[in-house]
This record gives structure tokens, C-alpha cells and sequence, in this order.
């Protein structure tokens, strides 16, 4: 089998201006942070973001790397409003559009599937109509019904953070929900899986049953090592939700001076030297 | 027993809303709505299912009896088998609801959390709302941007909103429904000490209130309602701070 182990950086030089990338996870669930912080410390700009968002999408925003999002909702789950998203919303700077979380669904699915559309009622007669004048409904060819007709969401790329995976791409999740990562991936190009541990094959199927295989090599082009990838959203059972740290994050967001701060301390180092500082942040918190 | 307190009448009047609904998912958004499902789960209504808010259908004692991730969530809601009951920063007179953002959607003067599921969930199946702050600023006569459907909305869309059917709308003040021939609000209990003239002064449009006769008063808790919320299901009171 193809070694598909990669790193962080090669996963950044598979980017480019402009691309449409596809983040995993569930508001400030297993997301992959960790390449989230590396294209925040890139070049990159002009990105369309899809995503069942959280502080992925803030961050991202924060730093001026978005040109649009697609997204159901935005939130910190345990703070339901992510305070970077909705400052860029109130100044105008990012492009939109809003979906309700169900067509997001279906518009990966579409792409997954290579249909130019798949049919729903979620949407009809909500403002996501008039907000987003480009969709379309079709009628039913065997009945009468109307149904909006989801347009495909294609991603260049997706990011995902999981469990474990091995060497050839093979992933598995361990927490209580995959969310939509599968089709985040099927929906892609590209796609890079970051993950807590890679280990040898046979200790997927040992470490929990087969349903938690779900997400294989077939949607998957590179494997990074993250440990700690997904701080500090939840990485059950790995780790839960830092919420101390993430009641920080939200509470410097809306102090430019604080901000600096928390930027300086955790934006700008690399995975190794973050996980160094937070080291010394949890000697400081349990003294 | 002491006499129960407003937030404990909330608590009973969110619990009404699941009433002769079977065997579904009650999925309760807020404190004091999932108080109610699990209150109307432990008494009148046995059959909800409830999930532990992750993705794990539990039982009343806390036993796991199914998987419900995100996916299998909104097959159900596109299936029909789920009422939820929302919040809702705005709501008009036919139930519009606003949950994404207030002033010009495309600009907002707040963005507040964005769709989520809710057009999606008042096209498909039973939904209901719980407002614990009756205001002009929440009863409008617009909302500024419609993310779950009113009555109105769904009669325009013809045969495409059959499923779609708002129950009730609970609120610090009393109760809601749109049990009217135009579907619009209707006073359908007022909370004790509340008048009528004070919930149509708190309501940006006029609300349907039967002429001359008594409105009723929201049903108190029975003995067994009151000591279970306070002993089993919220004996720490955390449904308090809802209401402040």
C-alpha cells in the first residue's frame, strides 16, 4: 500500500490562492486546528471556507484569509457565538452564504455523488431563497411537488482531523459522531487527514469496531501526525474540549490589545512549539 | 410544597407542547424546553425519544437505547419523526422565526448563530418555540431575516409545506398557538397576573384574542409535575437563571 504520511508543511504546499476547502468536524468538534493555524501562518488568501463552523472559521477570518463562507451555522457550542465570525459578518469583509445545515449536507453529498443537484424541501420559503438568488427549485417529474434543487458544493480540498489513521490513509473516529467528515472528503480534490496517532493497521480494528472505519484510504491523499491536532475543540476520547482555553480565545477576540497577545502566544509558533506552551499554561492553571 | 414558581409554569407549558406526539424525537433547544420534554417524557408522554445532546438516544435513568449522530438527525428530520422546540431572537405574527442575524441579513448589525437547522426542521415536522423574554424586540411585526417558516410563508409554497405545523410558542408571559382560520398568533393561556392588554403591549403586532371572553390562565403544575422537576429532574435549579 502507498505511504501517504505527510506533513503539515506538504499539506500547505498543496494549496493556493483561491481554492475552495472543505473543513470536518462540528462547531468546536474534532476540527483540525492544527492545520487551521498553518494556513493562518501562510500566504494564503481569497479562500471560500465550507464548513459546519466554529473557530476554524473565525480564525480564518480573524487573519484575513476569506474571501467566502458556506455555512449552516457558526458557533463555539459551549459559547454559541463565535466572536471573530461574527465581527467579519458585522464589518461586510467576507462574502456569504448561508445554508441551513441540512442543504450543506446535501450539497456535499451532490458532490460526492457527481449529481449537478440533489432535491429537498429544507430551504423552501426561508430567506436562503432570497439571499442566495442563484438557487434554483425543480419541479418533480412524478407529481405534484416542488423541491429546491441543492446545487453540488465541489471542494478542491478538505481537512479532517481524526482518531487514528495508518499509514495508507485508512481513518477511523473514535468519538461519538463522524459528523459529515466522510463527505467533506468525498466532496474533494484533495484530501488531507490529520489525526492523533498513526498506527499500524491491524490496531484500527483492534482499538474499536469496524463502524468506526468509515473514512478509508479510497478519499484520502495524505495522513499527518497531529497530536493535539484538534485543540482546543473536543477530540473524544482523546481529549475533551478545552473550555478554559476557549473561554480565552473568545474573551480575547474582543480586545484588539488582548488579541495581539493571544495571537502572538498561540497563532504564530509552529504545532511542536504549541504544544510546549500549552504544556507550561497547564503547570500554570494546576499550581 | 411551595407554590410553584414562573419558571416551573414554563417548564409545564414547554412539556404541553409534546403532548400526543407518540413515539418521536423531542428535541428541545434551552433549559427550560428540556426540562419539559424529559417532564412530559417521565408523565403523559413515555414514548419520546431524547438524545443526551451529543449523539447518544438515552433513556430516563441514563441508559443508551440508540445512535443518533448529526447524520441519522436530519434523516429524521426529513422523515418527519422529530418536534423541536427553537428559540427565536425574532417572531412575527404567523411564526416566522429569525434565528441568523439582526438588521440587513446582508450586512448585519448582529450576526447571531445563522440558520442551523430551522429551515429545514418547520418544513418537515412539528416545531414549536420558547421565548423566555416577550418583548417588542422579539414579538415583531417583521423579522429581519426568516429562518424557520410562518403559516404565511407556507401557504405561498402550496402543496411543497404540507408537513410543516407550528404548535405552540411559550414565553415568560403565556402561551401561543396559531389555532385561528389565517393561522396567525393566538393568546392560547396567559400566565397568572398577566393581562391581556400587557402581552399586547409587549407584542409588535396584534395578536388574535377571543372577544370579551376569558382568556384561560396557563395550567399550574400538579403536585407530582412540581416534585419532580425540583427533586428529580432540576433539583439544582439551573432552570432559573433562564428567566432572569
Amino acid at each position: 500500500m502507498k505511504d501517504k504520511r505527510i506533513t503539515e508543511a506538504d499539506v500547505i504546499a498543496e494549496l493556493r490562492d483561491g481554492m475552495t476547502i472543505g473543513i470536518g468536524g462540528w462547531g468546536s468538534r474534532r476540527k483540525p486546528m492544527q492545520l487551521v493555524r498553518a494556513i493562518l501562518r501562510s500566504p494564503l488568501r481569497d479562500l471560500t471556507v465550507v464548513s459546519y463552523g466554529g473557530a476554524d472559521v473565525g480564525l480564518l477570518c480573524a487573519a484575513g484569509k476569506v474571501k467566502k463562507v458556506i455555512y449552516g451555522f457558526v458557533s463555539l457550542d459551549s459559547i454559541p457565538l463565535e466572536p471573530h465570525f461574527r465581527a467579519a459578518r458585522q464589518a461586510g469583509t467576507v462574502e456569504v452564504m448561508e445554508l441551513d445545515e441540512g442543504m450543506l449536507q446535501w450539497g456535499l453529498y451532490a458532490a460526492a455523488l457527481r449529481l449537478p443537484f440533489l432535491p429537498t424541501r429544507a430551504g423552501l420559503g426561508s430567506d436562503i431563497m432570497t439571499l442566495n438568488p442563484e438557487l434554483r427549485t425543480v419541479a418533480s417529474p412524478y407529481g405534484d411537488d416542488t423541491l429546491l434543487a441543492m446545487p453540488a458544493l465541489p471542494l478542491d480540498v478538505a481537512l479532517v482531523h481524526m482518531n487514528r489513521a495508518d499509514a495508507a490513509g485508512n481513518t477511523q473516529f473514535l468519538g461519538p459522531d463522524l459528523y459529515f467528515d466522510d463527505l467533506f472528503c468525498a466532496a474533494a480534490k484533495r484530501r488531507f487527514v490529520s489525526c492523533e496517532r498513526i498506527v499500524e493497521t491491524a490496531e484500527l480494528s483492534a482499538g474499536g469496531s469496524v463502524h468506526t472505519l468509515k473514512l478509508s484510504r479510497l478519499l484520502v491523499d495524505g495522513v499527518v501526525a497531529a497530536p493535539g491536532g484538534a485543540h482546543f475543540t473536543s477530540c473524544e476520547p482523546d481529549y475533551p474540549r478545552d473550555e478554559a482555553f476557549q473561554k480565552e480565545y473568545a474573551t480575547a477576540a474582543g480586545d484588539p490589545a488582548r488579541w495581539a497577545e493571544f495571537r502572538t502566544r498561540w497563532l504564530e509558533c509552529d504545532a511542536v512549539e504549541y504544544g510546549r506552551r500549552l504544556g507550561e499554561r497547564g503547570a500554570e492553571v494546576h499550581k | 410544597m411551595t407554590d410553584p414558581t414562573l419558571d416551573e409554569l414554563c417548564v409545564v407549558a414547554c412539556a404541553e407542547a409534546w403532548r400526543g406526539d407518540g413515539e418521536l424525537l423531542a428535541s428541545p433547544i434551552g433549559v427550560i424546553p428540556a426540562l419539559g420534554a424529559r417532564l412530559a417524557r417521565a408523565t403523559f408522554a413515555p414514548d419520546l425519544l431524547m438524545t443526551d445532546g451529543v449523539a447518544t438516544l438515552v433513556t430516563p435513568e441514563g441508559v443508551a437505547e440508540g445512535w443518533m449522530p448529526y447524520r441519522s438527525i436530519f434523516d429524521l428530520v426529513w422523515s418527519g419523526r422529530r418536534h423541536v422546540m427553537m428559540g427565536a431572537a425574532q417572531i412575527d405574527r404567523f411564526g416566522n422565526q429569525n434565528i441568523a442575524s439582526i438588521g440587513d441579513p446582508r450586512r448585519p448589525k448582529s450576526q447571531l448563530l445563522g440558520m442551523r437547522g430551522a429551515p429545514g426542521n418547520t418544513i418537515n415536522h412539528p416545531t414549536s418555540y420558547w421565548v423566555p423574554a416577550h418583548s417588542l424586540r422579539t414579538f415583531v411585526a417583521r423579522c429581519d431575516v426568516v429562518s424557520g417558516l410562518g403559516y404565511d410563508r407556507a401557504a405561498a409554497l402550496g402543496p411543497a409545506a404540507r408537513f410543516h405545523q407550528l404548535r405552540r410558542v411559550v414565553s415568560n408571559l403565556g402561551v401561543f398557538d396559531f389555532e385561528t382560520p389565517d393561522h396567525s398568533m393566538r393568546v392560547r393561556s396567559l400566565h397568572p397576573g398577566v393581562t391581556a392588554e400587557a402581552v399586547q403591549a409587549a407584542t409588535g403586532f396584534p395578536l388574535a384574542i377571543a372577544p370579551g371572553a376569558d382568556v384561560p390562565t396557563t395550567r399550574a403544575p400538579t403536585a407530582d409535575e412540581l416534585r419532580l422537576i425540583r427533586e428529580v429532574l432540576d433539583p439544582r435549579g439551573t432552570r432559573k437563571a433562564e428567566l432572569k
